[in-house]
């Protein structure tokens, strides 16, 4: 560090922007990793045929591997829409009819 | 018993086959029977730092495929009696080789009295490297302190866990180490390189090594003289430390600190 360094425009600490994206990007991947390469194409499906009955937000569904022991449990969830909204929805729909 | 260790990194340039030559070198220094093998078929270099590329006559291709003896092709280093290299072939591609060949050669050099056979990855996560992991006991994974190169290695640690011999049969999949090369610790302490505790957290596997950025690299490889055997260079000392650790001695960790500057030094910057 020179004498007259402070007078230029002090860098940026990178490296702890590095760290902290590699610490992101990294604890993603793991994650990835050990589920089956299945899980996004079984999620669309899903998707597709709950949507035939229900109207349900494309992130509604979440799909969960788990192990446990030599077992490994398969974790569905689905999130309906609220039934106000849909009342309310219907009302509007009917509203529109109406005029 | 021997003792299998795969050096691999994922990302290619980071130091491979110079951490294969420098370990290599080590073991076989400290009066271990070792085998170093090239796997990176199509693309050999270990024989270029290994200083013994003249002398290939038959490769690791030539084994497997039954076109020589293991004994043949084995490469008896010049400086070190108990060292010997195993070239990889130049003129095929990496579909040469195949799981049943490689474990037939490592079955040799286990037969034949090794103590330790190091096997040079090649970069990349296909075939050859796939097959230089696959039998390993032990894995030396090489990392640069940069974000592709530590990103790549986390990848390789997760094929280390699940696609290798010990990780089928369940006996503790294979041991993991963490290598740290062109290693800069003045750049660390200006804080623009990641530090050896940040890359040590990110990945969560122990540190074999550090080897810093030093010149001595570089002559070593024009010489063909694994930079191990370079005892003046920083890189070479530390080598011979990680090799040290690797062998079960515990050694503290040199050239992580950044140089202390002298007055002049910090008043006219360097």
């Amino acid at each position: 560090m020179g004498l007259f360094d402070f007078l230029r425009s002090r860098p940026k600490n990178t490296a702890s922007v590095a760290t902290e994206r590699l610490r992101i990007i990294v604890a993603q991947e793991r994650a990835r990793s050990g589920r089956p390469d299945y899980l996004p194409l079984l999620r669309r499906e899903l998707l597709e045929v709950i949507r035939k009955y229900v109207n349900i937000d494309p992130d509604a569904i979440e799909i969960h591997v788990e192990r446990d022991g030599d077992q490994e449990v398969l974790e569905l969830s689905v999130a309906l829409p609220e039934k106000q909204g849909n009342a309310a929805a219907a009302a509007a729909a009917a509203a529109a009819d109406d005029a | 018993m021997t003792e299998i260790i795969v050096v691999t990194s994922g990302k290619g340039g980071v130091g491979k086959t110079t951490t294969s030559a420098s370990i290599a070198v080590g073991l076989a220094k400290r009066g271990k029977k070792v085998a170093v093998i090239d796997f990176d078929v199509g693309l050999r270099n270990l024989d270029l730092i290994m200083g013994c590329e003249r002398r290939v006559v038959y490769d690791f291709v030539n084994v497997i495929q039954g076109e020589c003896t293991l004994k043949q092709a084995l490469i008896k280093d010049k400086r070190i009696d108990t060292l010997h290299v195993l070239a990889a072939s130049q003129t095929r591609d990496k579909d040469a080789l195949s799981k049943e060949g490689v474990e037939r050669v490592l079955n040799e050099l286990t037969a034949a009295g090794f103590d330790y056979v190091i096997c040079d990855s090649p970069a990349g996560i296909e075939k050859g490297a796939s097959l230089a992991m696959y039998f390993a006991d032990r894995a030396v994974v090489v990392v640069n302190p940069e974000v592709s190169s530590v990103r790549d290695s986390d990848r390789i640690l997760g094929l280390l866990a699940s696609k290798t011999r010990r990780a089928e049969l369940g006996n503790g999949g294979v041991e993991q180490h963490l290598l740290l090369t062109r290693y800069n610790p003045d750049r660390v302490a200006g804080g623009d390189m990641m530090s050896v505790d940040d890359i040590k957290d990110i990945l969560g596997i122990e540190v074999l090594g550090v080897i810093p950025e030093s010149s001595g690299v570089l002559s070593a490889s024009n010489a063909g003289v694994p930079v191990i055997l370079d005892e003046e260079s920083a890189a070479g000392q530390a080598y011979a430390d990680a090799v040290a650790r690797l062998a079960g001695e515990p050694r503290p960790m040199r050239f992580v600190d950044a140089q202390k500057k002298g007055l002049f030094a910090r008043i006219f910057g360097s």
